[in-house]
């Protein structure tokens, strides 16, 4: 339980975002562009985090398939933020040794001649520490 | 030297069980000017109010210090006990020994001592206490109703059936607000025309009420029972005493391009117009933004075709100037823009509407003649989405209101219905965050549209509205069963938030009445004093005052017109004392108080003096009008000279008090 | 008029074009852009996280770079430009982080959020006007009916970005046409084209890219123009569909006569 709750804790302070706020509205997953991919939809972040169910969150590769795109950030009616708590998540498992997703070795084999630099620098930005 | 009297209560264990009530009383009999202390399990019950009526004739008290509830609640109770006694009212203090001290303290020493501290404060105010009585004033019997709606309709009617008389202030040229426009009702469904227009009749031909229509209050002065009203009457360019409301203008003007507002822009009326057909009253007007006559001298052609007259292309606004001694606010609600939550597509999409735009669509009198048809191309639909919430209960943004609208769910459940009732082809897809129907008969109507008309209720929100071709492509969440769907629409309805018509604020700064962060006027106290604003003589009536739906605003009408009754029955209103009073002698008419007053209750006065050297001076000196003055002390701040004093709050006193607090 | 000018690691590289045209056309409206010293990669995605600080030091430097110098920090690159703007609004308004940066960078620099961020297309709004590019325009791309593409990373989040109605913007529409073309207005002009989860997975990149296009073309579109890079890339590569995708500063060069380079050194031998 003590861990339980130091996670949650962390994921707030690291986040910012007051799961409280939210009115259980759907609004965030109803515009979420990554929806389908998603094992864990943005509502979800927040009332898992709000309940201080994490651990699932974590297991789980949803954050991978945020587009950080604050569709979810702009069009919530309660101002909850969710984009901020996929953010915080990710960066719980990534911050972790050896929890890259994404390394440096495995990007010469996707490079096609068109993509621009900013591709991957983001990509290494979001999957890699 | 006062004789004090003082009364300890224990409110039960509210105050006694953080208080030591015993201790209180005996500390207290040791004050100056203490003759007599104290303590009672309910000081304002009967036998508590006997008790004191006893000691002050068996003492022969002077002043009285009860410690006790807040003076909010028991303080009009306890100076009925004194004058009943024989002492004037005035000569009362409370001290707040329960929602000051005893409710906000846990410990017995420490709230004991706060509880002498308090009495001992109150002593030394009752010591310095001098009887006061209050003036009198007339009251003008006539009402004031601002706002034509059916919130102004009921009052004006309730008011005017009691035998007052009343006139209704409308900024339209008719009178029917929100309500004329609607097509059904919940939860009974009747015809919102059929059970209005009758009311609209009454009020238009009440020997009692008289109608300003296309008017607008523009000042207020006075106070409760004698305010002083100026009314502008916009020129309509039209003779109200000749025009028989035939309508033959109305199809002659060749200005045929202009919004009709009636129809929330759906359709087009001519610029000289009578809103709609039940109108009252049933007068034409010139709309001056887009006749052409008035614009370039040439056209002419209403005149014309009128034979009654009455057009009158040099009408001028006009002001009036009429007494009051009640107001009533009934200015209503508006649908907000939507413009902010565009991801809806309301800007993009011409069958993507408002609820209200909705009720004309389907109303038989609206631009489709009751047929639903898509205002884009005018097919009819076949999959229809409401989306509720749109604007309500929003939070942090700087869009949207943070209040549940709270008519929104009834509305919406009678739309899906009706659509579902006439439209049996048709698909109706409400999406919803909760359903809320607390109202009698509400919850029912709601499950009739799910289980007798197969309306598809989905918990969720909708995200995003993508117009594509003639298909409305509505993506939201379906929270139950956890996925994210998309519908082909033909039609997409929003349940817009509403918020209180742009004219309330103005006219709160007028009436110095108090409004919330929503501009809703604050009623003077939200459970036992609903329909009066903290104003006196103002009251509250409709949705100005909160949102609420047509059998609440009814009611809510019917209490204000029944304040106002109480209110214009009286001959004569009793004032409150405790207002500012100069000090001819020290004032040296510098205008600071003058300046700070927000009531505009003082003058000055150029009066003659007697000097020590015998001579005579003329000096211009403050004047306050007791029945303005509300008592607030600004001006007792601001004066330089130390003349302006509050009567029953004189400076004197309120040093004495703070003296003892700090002793 | 001289600002501060912040390209980003992939306008020097695969995105040329919007760097050049952005500088050549940005001269002929009177505007200087003086690209800043040392500049380094703004990472191209802003972590929301409140205890990131190392990967916004880029960013901050470059923000104090044109406080120094007081001028305005122009990118042209939606996702410079948003990193730059989220970190400037964190260095205002999260006092902890920006005490924290401020303790790192010391003593070289005390910065707070004292620089304007501004993207290329404000610049053109609320600097130079539309009103005198059109005047400026030679060769107006008149019957082109043009759609913008905002994406996701000019407009949001909309309380940091504050450019445009996140909802319904304006401003590329109002620039296409003061360069004498038709804008074609369609609803998912501000939805995310996949930006990086296209490496992670491609399937999405394509569903989200296909859905913009699909949109655009279905409303008229004949062309699409970005400030994107990423976008650019995703729309044209996993689009699916060949409605060309270009960079709004080509246009504005084509429409301003300067699209050739030999053109705008006549130009301004001209001039």
């Amino acid at each position: 339980m003590a861990e339980r709750n130091n996670m949650k804790e962390q994921i707030l302070r690291t986040s910012g975002v007051n799961p409280l706020k939210c009115m259980r509205c759907g609004k965030c997953s109803a515009t979420c562009p990554a929806y389908d991919e998603m094992e864990y939809h943005p509502h979800q972040f927040v009332y898992m985090v709000e309940t201080g169910d994490i651990e699932p969150l974590l297991n789980s590769e949803s954050f991978y398939k945020c587009l950080t795109c604050f569709a979810c950030v702009d069009r919530c009616p309660r101002s909850v933020e969710p984009a901020k708590l996929v953010e915080a998540a990710r960066l719980m498992v990534i911050r972790e040794q050896g929890k890259n997703r994404l390394k440096p070795d495995d990007i010469p084999a996707q490079l096609d001649e068109d993509m621009p630099q900013q591709l991957l620098v983001s990509a290494l930005r979001k999957y890699s520490k | 030297m006062q004789r004090i009297g003082v009364f300890v209560c224990w409110c039960g264990t509210n105050i006694a069980g953080t208080v030591d009530v015993v201790k209180v009383a005996q500390t207290l009999a040791n004050e100056p000017g203490v003759v007599f202390s104290a303590d009672y399990q309910y000081m304002c019950s009967q036998a508590g109010q006997d008790m004191i009526k006893e000691a002050v004739k068996k003492h022969k008290l002077t002043g009285l210090v009860i410690c006790s509830c807040s003076p909010r609640m028991h303080e009009a109770t306890f100076r009925k006990t004194a004058a009943a006694a024989g002492l004037n009212p005035y000569m009362v203090e409370i001290a707040n020994i329960r929602e000051q001290c005893s409710w906000v303290h846990k410990e017995m020493p420490i709230g004991t001592e706060k509880a002498i501290i308090l009495g001992k404060a109150a002593v030394a105010k009752v010591n310095l206490n001098a009887p006061l009585t209050p003036g009198e004033s007339p009251v003008t019997k006539r009402a004031l109703v601002i706002g034509g709606g059916i919130a102004g309709i009921q009052t004006a009617l309730d008011i005017a059936d009691a035998g007052f008389p009343v006139d209704i202030v409308e900024k339209l040229p008719t009178i029917g607000g929100k309500m004329a426009q609607l097509d059904k009702t919940f939860p009974t469904l009747d015809c919102a025309a059929c059970i209005l227009t009758p009311k609209m009749v009454d009020a238009g031909q009440h020997e009692k009420i008289r109608i300003f229509s296309y008017s607008e209050v523009t000042d207020i002065g006075g106070f409760v029972g004698n305010f002083h009203v100026t009314i502008k009457k916009k020129a309509r360019y039209v003779r109200e005493d000749l025009c028989t409301g035939c309508g033959l203008c109305t199809e002659k003007c060749p200005q045929k391009k202009v919004p009709n507002e009636f129809n929330l822009g759906m359709d087009t009326r001519r610029a000289i117009y009578i809103p709609f057909a039940q109108a009252v009253p049933k007068i034409a007007a010139i709309d001056e933004d887009y006749c052409t006559m008035l614009k370039t001298g040439k056209c002419g052609v209403c005149a014309k075709v009128c034979t009654a007259g009455a057009i009158d292309y040099k009408q001028q606004d006009e002001y009036i100037t009429v007494d009051y001694g009640a107001i009533v606010a009934a200015t209503g609600y508006n649908p907000i823009s939507m413009d902010k939550f565009d991801e809806f597509a309301y800007s993009q999409s011409k069958d993507v509407i408002t609820s209200l735009e909705f009720e004309r669509l389907t109303n038989a009198a609206g631009p489709t003649a009751g047929k639903l048809l898509r205002p884009s191309d005018g097919k009819h639909p076949h999959t229809i989405v409401f989306v509720q919430c749109v604007g309500s209960r929003c939070s942090g943004a700087d869009k949207g209101k943070e209040y549940c609208s709270k008519i929104c769910c009834m509305y919406t459940a009678k739309h899906a219905m009706l659509t579902r009732d006439k439209y049996p082809d048709t698909d109706v897809y409400v999406f919803y965050i909760d359903v809320r129907t607390p109202g009698k008969n509400f919850d029912e109507f709601y499950r009739r549209a799910v289980e007798e008309y197969g309306v598809h209720y989905i918990k969720g929100m909708v995200g995003k509205v993508t117009p594509d071709g003639d298909k409305l492509v509505v993506q939201a969440s379906d929270l139950l069963a956890g996925k994210q769907m998309k519908i082909d629409a033909d039609l997409v309805v929003l349940a817009a938030a509403i918020e209180p018509d742009k004219s309330a604020r103005p006219l709160a700064t007028l009436l110095t009445a108090s409004m919330d962060t929503n501009d809703f006027f604050t009623e003077a106290h939200p459970k036992l004093r609903p329909v009066e604003s903290p104003t006196a003589g103002v009251f509250l009536s409709g949705t100005c005052q909160g949102p609420k739906d047509i059998p609440e605003t009814v009611s809510q009408a019917g209490a204000a017109a029944s304040k106002v009754i109480g209110l214009l029955a009286k001959d004569k209103l009793m004032g409150n004392p405790c207002v500012a009073h100069s000090d001819e002698m020290m004032c040296n008419g510098c205008s600071s108080c003058e300046k700070v007053c927000p009531y505009g209750a003082i003058t000055y006065a150029d009066k003659e003096y007697r000097m020590p050297d015998r001579t005579t001076k003329v000096r211009r000196v403050a004047v306050v009008n007791e029945a303005v003055c509300q008592g607030c002390g600004c001006c007792t701040v601001a004066c330089p000279s130390g003349a302006m004093d509050l009567k029953g709050f004189a400076s004197a006193q309120i040093m004495a008090e703070v003296d003892a607090i700090c002793k | 008029m001289k600002v501060s000018y912040f390209p980003g690691c992939t306008l020097k590289n695969k995105a040329k074009d919007l760097d050049t045209y952005a500088r050549r056309c940005a001269e002929v409206l009177g505007i200087t852009m003086e690209e800043i010293e040392n500049w380094q990669c703004c990472g191209g995605v802003f972590s929301t996280a409140k205890d990131e600080i190392a990967s916004k030091l880029s960013s901050v430097r470059a923000l104090a770079y044109a406080a120094e110098k007081e001028q305005i920090l122009v990118s042209v690159c939606s996702a410079c430009h948003n990193v730059l703007k989220q970190t400037n609004h964190a260095m205002q308004n999260d006092a902890d982080f920006a005490l924290r940066v401020n303790n790192y960078c010391a003593p070289d620099m005390a910065y707070h959020g004292e620089t304007q961020v501004m993207h290329y297309l404000e610049l053109l709004r609320d600097v130079v006007g539309f009103d005198k590019i059109r005047e400026k325009v030679v060769n107006p791309l008149t019957g082109k009916k043009i759609g913008a593409y905002y994406g996701c990373l000019l407009l949001r989040p909309g309380k940091t970005m504050q450019m445009d109605d996140v909802e319904n913007p304006r401003i590329m529409e109002d620039f296409i046409r003061a360069i004498g073309a038709e804008p074609v207005v369609y609803a998912m002009r501000n939805e995310c084209c996949g930006g990086y989860v296209t490496l992670e997975d491609k399937n999405l990149a394509a569903k989200t890219s296909a859905a913009v296009l699909d949109n655009a073309a279905a409303g008229g579109a004949e062309l699409l123009v970005t400030a994107c890079p990423l976008c650019r890339y995703n729309l044209v590569k996993n689009g699916g569909r060949d409605l060309p995708v270009v960079y709004f500063t080509e246009l504005l060069a084509e429409a301003l006569g300067v699209l050739d380079a030999t053109q705008g050194v006549k130009e301004e031998n001209n001039g």
